[in-house]
């Protein structure tokens, strides 16, 4: 409807008049043969109607009426179109929480109320996102179509991003007492599935297997009080067992064909997680070999962190701490409460006890979330009493 | 549809980066997009120091010397291009030699019902 009419308002508009039509008339004549065709049937003449009143007003609005009633539409049309709408809401001319919003909102359906709670923003807000970037596809004429072969790899990666921020949303919120939103990790991996079904590439199975496979940790990964628990402690019986069989084969599939990228290669990794029976088991130098091939395609300083936890589950906490420090004296993640708490973690291993204490200090100084802060403080007095003999 | 694409550089730099675009190049390029029936008019811009800002208030014409607005990257040519939708004006725009060394700005232009 969106692509017949290049307006989504006018699409809305139009097909909530041939929903209330529906409602009087097919519990009358019975239910059509087609239902989603004779709403789209139905709509396309309402807007056509509602074009030819405003013509009388503006005159595009009759050549605008004109072209609608001349445009050719099928069925089959119906799934293309939502791949359609996925790279329009996902254009890297709108802003990006603009790109995220719209995706919530006209793919999933969820309400700009939904939405906003989702983003611990305001209904206003959101509303506001919403309508300019509605009004920038309009003004400056953002198509509905999929991105031609040469145009694929970056706009399918500001797809990718798009889907994997509103998962990480839901997975991890930023600030707040709630560790997961689980209605927003559901949605992503809903949208990464609809995107392997209208789009299968490499990446599209990379990204939906890692989403899946983070989210069979997810019963494992708070405690009954709602504290955080690490990789290396979860219970691994809570492992959502079918979700790691689906991820893992994707990974497989992923990883067999050409073109793999950056979300192949973090999906491997938690497939590594994923098949190891107990932490201890772990295949470490493969998770440091993925992360090499990672930090080749993809230079971040996250990443690196990532790589020195691996290194110090390989070689020892010293190596880690060799490596955390490296990174913090080319003057990355600074500010980033993770570099310290693992800085800490290696420290108290290595039994540095006041060095530990400082960098506990400073990662709890850098954290707003109630159970990352939680956690770190039940670390910061462990530390205390084994320093009390 | 119409869209002006607005190059924005430094100007001190324009010409001296290793990137820069030479003038054939720039030329070859306007001539392809020429060719391929997009192009409406394109014109580089003397440096900034010529612009002269006018402004009328209560009637009265007030004429100063310099740009709009003193920015560090400076207007420094343009395209008026016919593009099927944004997404073939960015690939005009893109294609830009000078979008190497600075920015291209892309607005679509508004038509008037008249």
């Amino acid at each position: 409807m969106i692509r017949l009419l290049g307006d989504f308002d006018l699409a809305e508009e139009a097909l909530h008049e041939a929903f209330s039509v529906a409602l009087e008339r097919w519990p009358q004549d019975g239910l059509p043969d087609n239902p989603r065709a004779w709403l789209i049937s139905t709509g396309r003449f309402k807007a056509i109607d509602r074009l030819r009143r405003q013509a009388r007003f503006t005159p595009l609005s009759q050549a605008q009426a004109d072209a609608l009633e001349a445009a050719e539409w099928s069925v089959e049309d119906v799934e293309d179109d939502r791949l359609r709408l996925i790279f329009t809401c996902c254009h890297p001319a709108l802003a990006p929480d603009a790109q995220a919003a719209l995706t919530l909102r006209e793919i999933c359906d969820l309400t700009t109320e939904e939405i906003a709670r989702a983003f611990l923003s305001t209904p206003t807000t959101i509303a506001q996102r919403i309508v300019r970037a509605k009004a920038k596809i309009r003004e400056a004429n953002i198509p509905y179509q999929v991105p031609s072969l040469a145009e694929l790899p970056e706009r399918l990666d500001s797809v990718l991003r798009v889907v994997y921020l509103v998962f990480n949303e839901g997975y991890s919120a930023s600030i707040g007492a709630n560790l997961t939103r689980d209605e927003l990790s559901g949605e992503a991996i809903r949208l990464g599935r609809l995107l392997l079904a209208l789009l299968p590439e490499p990446e599209v199975m990379g990204l939906l297997a890692l989403m899946l496979l983070h989210e069979s940790r997810r019963a494992a990964r708070t405690s009954a009080s709602g504290e955080l628990v690490l990789l290396d402690e979860q219970d691994r019986t809570l492992w959502d067992a079918s979700l790691i069989t689906e991820g893992c084969a994707l990974v497989q599939r992923a990883l067999s064909s050409r073109g793999f990228g950056p979300y192949c290669l973090q999906a491997a990794i938690a497939a590594v997680h994923a098949e190891a029976p107990h932490a201890a088991q772990t295949d470490w130098p493969q998770i440091v070999g993925l992360y090499d091939v990672l930090l080749g395609l993809l230079p971040s300083p996250v990443i690196a962190l990532n790589r020195a936890v691996a290194v110090a589950m390989r070689d020892g906490p010293l190596a880690g701490l060799q490596q955390v420090d490296g990174i913090l004296a080319r003057g990355a993640l600074q500010d980033y409460h993770l570099a310290h708490a693992t800085r800490g973690e290696f420290c108290r291993q290595l039994g540095r006890l006041k060095e530990a204490r400082s960098a506990y200090e400073k990662a709890l100084s850098l954290t707003q979330q109630a159970p990352e802060k939680a956690f770190l403080e039940q670390r910061l007095a462990q530390l205390v009493s084994a320093s009390m003999p | 549809m119409k869209y002006l694409c607005l190059i924005y550089s430094d100007e001190t730099l324009l010409h001296s980066s290793p990137d820069s675009p030479k003038d054939p190049e720039c030329l070859a390029y306007a001539q392809a997009i020429q060719a391929s029936g997009r192009m409406l008019a394109a014109e580089p811009l003397q440096p900034v120091a010529s612009a002269t800002t006018v402004r009328k208030r209560n009637g009265h014409l007030s004429i100063t010397d310099g740009p709009f607005a003193e920015t560090k990257e400076q207007l420094a040519g343009f395209y008026l291009i016919e593009a099927r939708d944004l997404n073939e004006a960015l690939q005009v725009a893109g294609g830009i030699p000078a979008a190497r060394v600075g920015s291209v700005e892309v607005r679509p232009v508004r038509e008037l019902a008249l």
